[in-house]
């Protein structure tokens, strides 16, 4: 079983190629280049790097979503294109539970947090207990406030990680009333490797999806819609704004 | 050479299309996924909509596009994809795509400039066209006159100092409560209009004589209105449209002609969206007629965003021995001619 796992849902761009229980290759890159720039050309490296064939291949995992609309698109064209040329699936993969793989394993509450612009923050809540995944709280945008308060309910230790930390990590430690900390550099941002992982798991349980099929899941919708509902309000405006 | 087929993916803007086209000539299939009942319903193109739209159906564009000429992604040589200019986000989708495709299979990827693809789209309906030409690109985003010199050489001889011709008609369709798209709705309802009913302005850029300036002609149209509405006069809305038409197909057709005589042109192609407009193409025709010029134009269909036009242009570029990397960018404002 070999996957090839991308994640363009942030500034990081990563790649990984995982075969069963191994990752085989994991580049990721933090760097102001634009994702267009660097993800093909990393696939290339993993490639060359692993004398790959690629028709061995057998599923591209996806980060789905949420994140930057415009990296999502980046990362799922390319997905679809492999797809589309390799003649495989897609395991689509939460974004924010491929950064909770990151800290697998810790025994408390893990809260990747994204920034989402518009005083929210892309987030869930998930826990890591005997071995295996439970989402408490699946991927969804809220306001750091409220998040803050769903976690202060449960009572329990959490740790933060993802891109919103360095934004809301004064916010937070303000407000919430449980211990907590704040995961390192090194396991803080998305990693291809973690989606990979959560990835093979899915894949073992049916998930997958046609290439054709695959659309990110951006939970927004985009402005002019926001707008034009606001314009004409629909009972409904609330849930189909995924939050 | 001949028979090279080539993959053409375009997302520059609200179409989604692939075609595969051979020899560089021969029109295998080409399928286009408009998104325009969707844009309509704001008035306009939204590049955010767009993106999603693209991403959403660019596989089933591609599958359909290869299905059709009954091929298979192994009989490609080339895949040519617009990478601008355009709505970068809506670019991004195509390219990114197309990177991908060309990734895992090994084939040659091109990357195309879209007014080269539209000016290309003449090639395939008229085998004896080859350059030198002169080419007046018209569309929602573009208003180019350029001397084409050679198969993918291009010399800007003007272009327009404000909005493009497909722009003013948008808004000016908008004005008239014609609404979204602008071009064709004002091309129809022109048609029973007089198009000398209003002396709107032909607007004329003193620097350089072949750039071209809507802008002012769009202001004398919204006055009109003004006073009209003022004075309490009755707005002939299909005289307001032929009139509006005329003056900027004037325009287009003096600048053009003028362009022609003094680079001693013998073959003139017309291009791009507004290429389309049914008053332009029989004002150019006549034009050239008159000058003894040879005149060109695809059918309307090769002049709206297509993939066929991105792939006759991407067989030229190959066959000059044009390669594009892996880190292919999208770039919105692409300048024609460069790499």
């Amino acid at each position: 079983m070999k996957i090839l796992a991308i994640d363009s849902s942030g500034l990081v761009a990563s790649v990984a190629l995982l075969e069963d229980e191994q990752v085989i290759a994991e580049y990721s890159i933090n760097y102001k280049k634009t994702h267009s720039q660097t993800l093909v050309p990393m696939l290339d490296e993993i490639r060359k790097m692993t004398d790959l064939d690629l028709t061995t291949v057998d599923a591209i995992a996806i980060a789905k979503g949420p994140g930057s609309f415009t990296g999502l698109r980046i990362g799922s064209a390319t997905a679809k294109g492999l797809g589309l040329a390799l003649e495989k699936p897609l395991i689509p993969v939460g974004t924010v539970e491929g950064l909770a793989y990151n800290v697998w394993g810790y025994p408390g509450l893990v809260c990747p947090i994204m920034d989402a612009r518009r005083a929210q923050v892309y987030t869930g809540i998930y826990r890591f207990t005997d071995g295996s995944f439970k989402i408490l709280k699946d991927q969804c945008a809220v306001s750091v406030e409220e998040l803050v308060g769903i976690l202060n309910g449960m009572g329990e230790q959490v740790l933060f990680l993802g891109d919103g930390c360095p934004v809301y990590r004064e916010l937070i430690a303000s407000s919430i009333r449980v211990p907590f900390a704040f995961a390192p550099a090194n396991m803080n941002r998305q990693r291809a490797a973690s989606l990979g992982v959560r990835a093979m798991e899915l894949y073992r349980e049916g998930i997958t999806e046609t290439t054709d099929e695959h659309r990110p899941e951006y939970l927004r919708m985009s402005q002019a819609e926001r707008e034009s509902m606001q314009k004409t309000p629909l009972q409904d405006a609330g849930s189909a704004n995924g939050q | 050479m001949q028979d090279k087929l080539i993959l053409g993916i375009e997302s520059s803007c609200d179409e989604t299309a692939a075609a595969v086209v051979k020899g560089g000539r021969t029109v295998l299939s080409n399928v286009i996924s408009s998104q325009i009942d969707i844009h309509t319903l704001y008035g306009g193109v939204v590049p955010e909509i767009a993106s999603r739209k693209h991403t959403e159906r660019i596989n089933q564009v591609i599958r359909h596009a290869l299905s059709d000429a009954h091929v298979t992604l192994s009989d490609i040589d080339a895949i040519a994809v617009t990478y601008g200019p355009g709505l970068v986000g809506a670019l991004l989708v195509g390219v990114a795509e197309a990177k991908a495709i060309s990734f895992a299979t090994g084939i040659d990827l091109v990357g195309v400039h879209h007014i080269e693809g539209h000016i290309s789209a003449n090639y395939i309906e008229h085998a004896d066209l080859e350059p030198p030409f002169l080419s007046l690109v018209v569309s929602g985003g573009h208003t180019h006159l350029v001397n084409v010199t050679g198969f993918g050489e291009y010399e800007i001889l003007g272009r327009t100092r404000d909005d493009a011709a497909g722009e003013a008609f948008d808004k000016v369709a908008r004005a008239i409560g014609l609404g979204y798209p602008g071009g064709p709705k004002i091309d129809k309802v022109a048609k029973e209009g007089d198009p000398d009913a209003i002396a709107f302005p032909r607007a004329h850029v003193n620097a350089s004589a072949y750039d071209f300036s809507f802008s002012g002609l769009k202001s004398a149209v919204l006055n009109y209105l003004n006073s009209c509405e003022m004075k309490g006069e009755q707005i002939v809305v299909a005289d307001v449209a032929a009139s509006f038409q005329k003056a900027v197909v004037d325009v287009l057709v003096e600048n053009s002609m003028l362009a022609c005589r003094e680079h001693g042109a013998k073959k003139f192609a017309l291009a791009g969206g507004v290429a389309s407009n049914s008053a332009l193409r029989k004002a150019m025709q006549e034009a050239c007629d008159r000058e003894g010029i040879g005149f060109y134009m695809p059918s309307p269909i090769f002049c709206t965003d297509n993939a066929a036009m991105i792939a006759v242009a991407g067989y030229y570029e190959y066959e000059k021995g044009v390669r594009s990397g892996l880190d292919l960018n999208a770039v919105p404002n692409l300048p024609l001619g460069t790499r």
